[in-house]
């Protein structure tokens, strides 16, 4: 069973008690995604399971607590991880940069050339010399590369131009269907066209936790996010 | 002109001693973080292991025993680097400040253990003899020794190279100098390559030990400080992490500071560090470094 259960996760930074027992499931197959204001522990949550903040609680994956495991270990054990600010690696081509993430013995490239030819063409540019855009393919292709149960997706579409946010949203919408993801994502109609649940944060807490359809309810919005149902 | 190219090839070869001593310095920091001040004690093993095998194992100081004394003295610093990494500095990973007062005390410990076994008093190596000739070039009689010196250098720095851009570890390495947490959000043990890099930079200080031993004309447990500095100094200018910003670095000085002897009654060191002054005031991150996000 892929899935994720996080139970009465607590996270405290610099003496900042970020998280105040978050307790979701994100199930298998599906794409949870994880919304709320900014600053109310959405990224903490993802890095928390990731292992790179100590937390307290239980994280459970795939039938097994992987609370308190280096992070390596915790990505080993089918988690990818596509960060908030793409965090490529500049000075590595983007070969080198998924060369790095590759540790399958037959990794995706057909899957990820696939997804962004763009990236074949490019392979032996520097990648600190690529758009935002171009840079954010290779760090969701960082993810893909290895067949994972799971994906941890923080804000992937965030400071994209409109065509590209198109474009990523396709990507990601193309392997929403086949595999388990939990995606923080301030584009509403981008969660409302892949995910099936959400889970909405406040102040470190869960506050809601249901279908995506209720993003469909603008007075639910509102209130849940102090949005309208569009961009925000 | 041949006084002027005997200056040249003299602050090269010594150059090329500061970039065995530095290389091993600027990986460790750029990939931990970790300032070590227990560096010069890793060359100071390699000099003295390097010293006895020439001595007691293959009683003899001729090419091959020198050379294979020198890979040996290397090996056995880097083991030492790799044992102190596992037993001390693994255990403090982001403590910069504990990490930089442990790795004093252990340059205090090594230095006070070889003193007690040895005394501080110079112990003479011998060099093979083609060392000891001059190759003419330009007028001027190159010290064949200096040539050595930058061979091993240039050989070390080759072999960075090719570790760093076509094997896998060497991938690891370069990019957890730019961002050591993401190369572990890809499942990456990046403390295999923490390990790595202490070794190596171990075995290049150890190897510089032997070769510096040469230089001086022999091995003492103080043998370490003043390289040591030098070491730090070509880091911070040739731009932390970077091992062609060192080798680029270590030449600079090596060649400024051998021509300012010579034509400003040792001020070498002066103008070093005021080339210290100026490269920190004006470009902080070395000649090679990135800016720091």
């Amino acid at each position: 069973m892929s899935t994720l259960k996080v139970t009465d996760l607590h996270v405290s930074i610099k003496g900042s008690h970020i998280l105040q027992g978050v307790t979701f499931t994100a199930q298998e197959n599906k794409v949870t995604a994880l919304l709320g204001r900014n600053g109310v522990g959405k990224s903490t949550t993802i890095k928390s399971i990731l292992g790179i903040y100590e937390s307290t609680g239980s994280i459970d994956f795939d039938g097994r607590s992987i609370s308190g495991e280096q992070t390596y270990k915790v990505v080993k054990s089918g988690i990818a991880y596509v960060p908030e600010d793409r965090e490529v690696f500049s000075g590595l081509t983007v070969r080198e940069n998924l060369d790095l993430a590759a540790r399958d013995e037959n990794p995706q490239w057909d899957l990820v050339y696939d997804l962004f030819p763009e990236l074949k063409t490019r392979a032996g540019q520097r990648a600190g010399t690529l758009s935002g855009g171009q840079q954010q393919m290779v760090a969701i292709s960082r993810a893909l590369i290895n067949k994972n149960k799971i994906l941890l997706v923080d804000e992937p579409t965030k400071g994209l131009a409109p065509k590209l946010v198109t474009e990523v949203a396709d990507a990601l919408a193309r392997v929403a269907g086949s595999t388990t993801m939990l995606l923080v994502e301030q584009n509403l109609p981008l969660v409302k066209r892949i995910a099936e649940n959400i889970i909405v944060m406040d102040q470190g807490k869960v506050v809601f936790e249901g279908s995506a359809d209720r993003l469909n309810d603008e007075a639910f919005v509102k209130q849940m996010l102090g949005v309208s149902g569009g961009h925000h | 002109m041949s006084t002027f190219v005997l200056i040249l090839f003299t602050g090269i070869g010594l150059g090329a001693l500061y970039f065995l001593v530095a290389s091993g310095l600027s990986l460790i920091y750029g990939l931990m973080g970790v300032l070590n001040f227990a560096h010069g004690a890793f060359l100071t093993i390699g000099a003295f292991t390097g010293l006895w095998l020439m001595q007691s194992v293959f009683k003899s100081s001729e090419t091959v025993p020198f050379f294979a004394s020198m890979i040996i003295g290397g090996l056995a610093a880097g083991l030492f680097a790799l044992l102190m990494e596992q037993l001390l500095i693994k255990k403090l990973y982001e403590r910069h400040i504990d990490q930089a007062l442990v790795t004093v005390g252990v340059s205090l410990v090594v230095g006070a253990l070889l003193a007690g076994w040895f005394s501080n008093d110079l112990r003479l190596m011998m060099l093979p003899s083609f060392m000891n000739k001059a190759w003419m070039f330009a007028g001027a009689a190159i010290p064949m020794d200096r040539l050595v010196y930058v061979g091993v250098a240039v050989l070390l720095l080759l072999g960075n190279f090719a570790l760093l851009k076509f094997t896998r570890i060497g991938l690891v390495i370069r990019a957890g100098v730019e961002n050591r947490t993401m190369v572990t959000a890809l499942g990456v043990n990046v403390k295999l390559a923490f390990s790595f890099v202490f070794f190596l930079g171990g075995f290049a200080a150890g190897i510089g030990g032997v070769l510096i031993a040469a230089y001086s004309s022999g091995v003492s447990p103080l043998m370490a400080g003043s390289w040591l500095i030098y070491g730090f100094i070509v880091v911070v200018v040739g731009g932390m992490g970077s091992v062609g910003g060192s080798f680029a670095a270590a030449m600079l000085i090596g060649i400024l500071k051998q021509f300012t002897n010579y034509y400003a009654s040792s001020l070498g060191d002066f103008v070093i560090v005021a080339v210290l002054v100026v490269v920190l005031l004006t470009r902080p991150q070395g000649l090679a470094g990135k800016v720091s996000a």
